[in-house]
């Protein structure tokens, strides 16, 4: 295919890069079962942007989240979340995480699961009305007045998840690490999350880390670290991807880097 | 830990039996119609619906509450709310008591029915405190949402856990005392069932039923089922990881 043979790296950057990482690894691994998922990954994320992280199922997104959450086991090499290691007891009040599949309970309604998990968040008493306050606001953020009293196991696969959002939400977390929030949705609901996103990040100065497998949301980011079978490609802006591949999106970005993998791969043999 | 998160767990937990009145009434009816088709099986020997009717006062809390905490910590494993749970700012202390406090509450109410039912509906003889009846009823029940906490962590499904019911409890339940008295069995099944905590809960129950006071044995067989149950308890909250693979 012809290349327009683009300029390198003269995309002008839209945000200018702020002074320390929200999140940086180093040689960080992953072994999930008998074979490693993720191989001596080096990337940092920027704080205060909206990271995507994308690339096919299985490539590792998940497993990544779940390290810099903390929930992940057999982590290898240096992994500093918001200046602590992750998984550090004074990051959990600091980082909303939402997994791919909703995990709420489905025999409480929405407005229930968030009070409890408000409750773990911002314990006591003489929190209840901040409490009260937070969780209205969460169920305006993700849509779901009209549902918010409706049990959850009753609810549509999209309304789940924006509940399980909504969990993410509580509190002001400095760190979101949202596993795939939109599948499922249709595009206002999409649009309306990521114009939320934004103002989250742009607001509260709150660093997001969205994992997708939709390349037409990688669009919407800041930054963009593309995943392939357990290593990064590609840590980027759009701009710079887009211009540094000579593509006209980022989706025919990932796929030349791919298939530029590939090639590499293959022509030792 | 921290009370107001142990205190919320606990309300979230019965919160999410209250959506579920089958199984509330379900908690609470069987024991007492147990009860009472055992009296009526007995019909012709009260003796033996004494000795046993309160032996099974002690058995069912710990059954029930073995099931329902078993598969309630397995839904919030495979639900991924666990997860969720222990990414944030909960002890797993706090998660484990919570637990307890609200089976242990649902416990009071299926034990004061079971108990009650049994004295004053059925006419079970007792020589001693209803209070201590339901103390030792309590206790069991305590040891039985210990047990269920504990097995979760080896299921993998729900199926599993059903089928852990009669592996952990079938055995303690020939080996109690229930069937024959335990210095009667085969000294090797004997000296098994010295260790096993159900042993303990009957022996309890049958120490209310024949002395008035409170007896040195009692006093042993309350403390040890309470020293078992807060033990499994302690290696419920050790088998949940804030990592998983």
């Amino acid at each position: 295919m012809p290349s327009p043979s683009p300029s390198p790296s003269a995309s002008p950057s839209p945000s200018p890069e702020p002074p320390a990482a929200a999140v940086r690894a180093t040689d960080l691994t992953v072994v999930r079962g008998p074979r490693p998922v993720l191989h001596a990954l080096d990337f940092t994320v920027p704080r205060g942007q909206i990271t995507g992280l994308l690339g096919p199922s299985g490539c590792g997104k998940s497993t990544l989240m779940r390290a810099i959450v903390g929930t992940q086991a057999k982590v290898t090499g240096t992994l500093t979340v918001l200046g602590h290691p992750a998984g550090s007891a004074e990051l959990r009040s600091r980082i909303g995480y939402v997994t791919q599949a909703p995990s709420v309970y489905a025999d409480l309604t929405a407005r229930q699961n968030l009070d409890y998990f408000s409750a773990v968040l911002q314990p006591g008493r003489a929190a209840a009305s901040h409490r009260r306050d937070d969780v209205a606001r969460v169920i305006t953020e993700v849509d779901l007045t009209s549902h918010a009293d409706a049990l959850a196991g009753n609810l549509s696969g999209g309304q789940l998840s924006r509940v399980s959002l909504a969990v993410a939400l509580l509190g002001t977390p400095e760190l979101l690490v949202l596993d795939e929030p939109t599948v499922g949705l249709d595009p206002v609901l999409r649009r309306d999350l990521w114009n939320l996103f934004h103002s989250i990040a742009a607001e509260r100065g709150a660093t997001l880390l969205v994992s997708s497998h939709v390349m037409d949301e990688a669009e919407r980011c800041h930054r963009l670290l593309l995943m392939r079978e357990g290593e990064i490609l590609a840590d980027d802006s759009p701009d710079a991807l887009r211009a540094g591949t000579g593509a006209a999106t980022v989706e025919d970005a990932f796929l030349h880097l791919v298939d530029q993998a590939n090639t590499l791969q293959r022509s030792p043999r | 830990m921290n009370a107001a998160r142990t205190l919320a767990t606990a309300a979230r937990v019965l919160r999410q039996l209250r959506h579920d009145p089958r199984s509330i009434a379900l908690m609470l009816l069987v024991p007492c119609v147990m009860l009472f088709l055992l009296r009526y099986v007995f019909d012709g020997s009260p003796g033996t619906f004494d000795s046993i009717g309160a032996s099974l006062l002690g058995i069912f809390p710990l059954i029930t509450m073995f099931l329902v905490t078993s598969i309630a910590t397995l839904r919030e494993r495979t639900s991924g709310t666990l997860e969720r749970l222990l990414a944030m700012p909960l002890g797993k202390g706090d998660l484990i008591a919570g637990y307890a406090l609200a089976f242990g509450a649902l416990a009071v109410v299926q034990s004061v029915l079971a108990t009650a039912l049994a004295l004053w509906g059925l006419g079970l003889d007792v020589t001693g405190s209803a209070w201590l009846l339901l103390l030792v009823a309590l206790l069991d029940a305590l040891l039985g949402t210990a047990l269920g906490l504990f097995v979760s962590a080896f299921a993998a499904s729900e199926f599993q856990a059903v089928q852990f019911m009669p592996a952990v409890i079938f055995p303690q339940l020939l080996l109690c005392g229930l069937f024959i008295s335990r210095d009667k069995m085969q000294p090797v099944l004997e000296g098994i069932s010295n260790v096993l905590p159900m042993s303990y809960a009957v022996d309890g129950m049958n120490e209310v039923l024949r002395h008035t006071d409170l007896t040195a044995d009692f006093i042993r067989d309350a403390a040890v089922v309470a020293g078992c149950a807060v033990l499994v308890l302690a290696l419920g909250a050790a088998t949940l990881r804030r990592r998983t693979a």
